[in-house]
């Protein structure tokens, strides 16, 4: 069933409880997932040489709706258009009310390592971590019912040529997180507060915000983490030597073997943290960053509601002063003014309605 | 205000190796308090032999009087001859105190769950400290019970003994003043150990090895202290992310690397630190050697000025004598104890480090907690 954003009057929750990302509900929801649509990104390839390279993935797409041409079809995309279908996507008034995913962060460092070309394992992981999380991405545009409806979305599946994105500056220094943060800033500033007359509204941005809370704080605690262990990693290493050399001062033949071996295992020790570092990063910290980020948008989406809301009063607030100057003009019978007057509510009716 | 009991203190007994077994004469600590900043130590002592009034008695004694047994025995002439155990180092609540400062502070940013476990970690690093110096001035007391020389020494069965606060014996400013001395003394010792030529080979070799050893373990303690720490910090980290991950109602994971840190890096720590001071005793022996042949060496030479101008000489000759004597008596027992000592050390590394890796292996079961979690997640 697809939604349709209503006047805020009374609004139809459907959307937003689709996409709760709180835990226990979206395992529920899983269950329910008809997968009318499958879409997977593969392959990832390096294309081109030196800093103009780029990593191009392989998209497809499995569906059984008729809204698309086949019934599986694949095309190739690179990051940047992972974040101009994001663009496109969130300026849409049309979409107002709804979630929108977020893509992956854009990473200088990362990237820079995939275009000098070094096949270290760090940077292959790099570039599994963002296939994986762009793969996310797709998965939750598709499952939404109004995002599946929209041509932007239908053409970046099936379009072979695709126009590249040259918007995606905006998105480069701030970060998602930062650039929902300064937008929620903003409406919280604005000095009309809205009167909460639905409580589902009032829970539901309560558990949002208290989530997103607990997510950041593990998120700050494992990035903390990963620094330690890695500092416990440097010491373990340059312990490890020190033991090598203590064992060959001891002139007592047993425990000098004895030291050596520690030493050795000391070695492996730090082998064994630096892996632990590596996939506390990726997958705990990463996830959590994920996490946060989607709430963030969630968060987005009730800040886009009190908007509206807000400039709903205001609307009302001009019909009425209209209708009151409307009123005096026709007590002072002056009918070009009239007219105008008139013609001026109208339009205030018409922002109305798409509040 | 804290107190240990017995089984407790098993746990962290002895960085070297057993030394409470000649029954004639057994010292240890089964209890001791905690006051601020001061411990008050109770030393409990089992003996047969006459010297001592009692059979079995037990008194109250500081830090400081731990102290000033140590500092007597050095300056006695004749232990010269003999290694001085180290003495135990001041207690330091420091890092414990500061931690437990910062943790009011941060109270109020934390949930309850975590500030209790956070406390509770304190509380075990508080009373680990507490253990360790308990260990340690037993372990010097009962150095001195199983030396042959030293057990018998006067101020020694004073320690013991005396009823009375120790304090009034001690001499305070002297003490202090002698301090300064014996730091510029042994930084002259070291030009003169390094100057000095040998003649004996055995002593060449110890020289050459314990200077080496000294700095290497020394080096190895500094490190394995700093490693000991990022593990705390890993602690630390883990406790949060399990306290913030069950206010997320995901089920609870044990926190199985505070344990670690605690246990089996501290225990390679200690007996690395501790043999870093036994070693420095040993040093200090060679030290006294190295005087006592400089000595002999200018007592020939008065000699020889001596007889030059035909004054004196019998004054020369006998000065000459004891300077002799004193370095021969030096030689000879400064072998055995060297010999003894090395003997002790490897022994004392090979029990530790067996505990340290069977405590390792305890606890890589313990990541077995890492398996349940994951199975939880998954359901």
């Amino acid at each position: 069933s697809s939604v349709t954003p209503q006047p805020a009057v009374s609004m139809q929750p459907p959307s937003l409880e689709q996409l709760s990302p709180h835990w226990s509900q979206l395992e529920d929801d899983e269950a329910k997932d008809r997968f009318d649509v499958d879409v997977s990104v593969t392959n990832p390839e390096k294309v081109g040489d030196g800093m103009n390279a780029y990593m191009a993935y392989k998209v497809s797409t499995r569906t059984s709706l008729t809204m698309f041409r086949c019934k599986t079809f694949s095309v190739r995309r690179r990051f940047s258009d992972f974040l101009g279908l994001y663009e496109k996507l969130s300026v849409k008034q049309s979409l107002h009310g709804c979630i929108i995913p977020l893509p992956p962060e854009k990473s200088v460092v990362g990237m820079t390592k995939v275009k000098v070309g070094t096949d270290d394992p760090s940077s292959v992981e790099f570039v599994e971590r963002r296939r994986a999380a762009l793969e996310r991405y797709l998965q939750r545009i598709v499952s939404h019912p109004s995002l599946l409806q929209d041509p932007d979305v239908r053409e970046f599946l099936e379009r072979d040529d695709l126009p590249r994105a040259v918007n995606t500056q905006t998105l480069s220094g701030a970060g998602f997180l930062k650039m929902i943060n300064k937008a929620s800033d903003a409406v919280n500033k604005m000095t009309l507060k809205m009167n909460e007359s639905d409580t589902w509204f009032d829970d539901k941005f309560q558990e949002v915000e208290s989530e997103e809370q607990q997510l950041r704080k593990l998120h700050a605690v494992v990035d903390s983490l990963v620094t330690h262990r890695k500092e416990l990693c440097g010491n373990t290493a340059v312990f490890a030597k020190s033991m090598a050399m203590l064992g060959n001062s001891e002139d007592n033949t047993a425990l000098s073997r004895a030291l050596s071996q520690l030493a050795e295992v000391e070695d492996k020790m730090e082998q064994l943290h630096q892996e632990q570092a590596a996939s506390d990063f990726f997958i705990f910290a990463e996830l959590l960053a994920d996490y946060v980020r989607l709430l963030g948008a969630v968060r987005g989406c009730f800040d886009q509601r009190m908007r509206a809301w807000q400039r709903w009063q205001e609307a009302q607030s001009t019909l009425q002063k209209k209708r009151e100057a409307e009123a005096k003009l026709l007590w002072a019978n002056k009918p070009e003014k009239l007219q105008q007057a008139k013609e001026e509510i109208t339009e205030v009716k018409k922002v109305m309605k798409i509040c | 205000m804290t107190s240990i009991d017995e089984s407790n203190k098993e746990k962290f007994r002895s960085v070297s190796v057993d030394l409470n077994n000649d029954a004639s004469l057994l010292i240890d600590i089964p209890d001791a308090l905690c006051e601020r900043d001061k411990v008050k130590f109770t030393v409990h002592t089992k003996t047969t032999l006459s010297a001592f009034q009692k059979p079995e008695f037990s008194v109250p004694r500081q830090h400081e009087d731990f102290i000033w047994l140590h500092d007597t025995l050095v300056e006695t002439e004749d232990y010269a001859g003999l290694i001085i155990p180290p003495a135990p180092p001041k207690p330091d609540f420091e890092s414990p105190r500061e931690k437990m400062h910062k943790l009011g502070e941060g109270e109020a940013t934390m949930t309850k769950e975590e500030y209790t476990k956070m406390k509770q970690e304190l509380e075990a690093e508080y009373l680990a400290v507490f253990k360790k110096t308990v260990q340690v001035h037993e372990v010097f007391l009962q150095r001195l019970s199983s030396h042959p020389n030293l057990s018998k020494d006067r101020n020694f069965q004073i320690f013991l003994e005396y009823d009375q606060d120790l304090s009034v014996r001690r001499k305070n400013v002297k003490e202090m003043f002698g301090g300064f001395f014996k730091i510029v003394a042994k930084s002259a010792d070291e030009v003169l150990i390094s100057g000095t030529k040998e003649v004996d080979e055995f002593f060449e070799q110890e020289k050459t090895f314990l200077l080496d050893y000294y700095s290497k373990i020394k080096d190895s303690t500094i490190k394995a202290e700093k490693m000991t720490r990022s593990h705390k910090n890993i602690a630390d980290d883990y406790i949060h992310i399990s306290a913030t991950l069950n206010s997320l109602s995901v089920d609870d994971s044990t926190k199985v690397e505070g344990r670690v840190a605690s246990d089996q890096e501290l225990k390679l720590t200690e007996l690395l630190r501790y043999y870093m001071r036994d070693i420095q005793a040993a040093k200090d022996l060679l030290y006294r050697r190295a005087r006592a042949l400089a000595d002999y060496e200018n007592s020939n030479k008065a000699l020889d000025k001596a007889r030059l101008k035909s004054k004196d000489i019998p004054q020369a000759e006998e000065h000459q004598q004891q300077c002799l004597q004193k370095f021969d008596k030096l030689s000879d027992s400064g072998k055995k104890e060297l010999t003894i000592f090395k003997g002790r050390r490897v022994v004392a590394f090979r029990k530790n480090l067996v505990e340290m890796a069977e405590l390792e292996i305890k606890h890589a079961k313990l990541l077995d907690f890492y398996e349940l979690f994951k199975n939880e997640l998954q359901k």
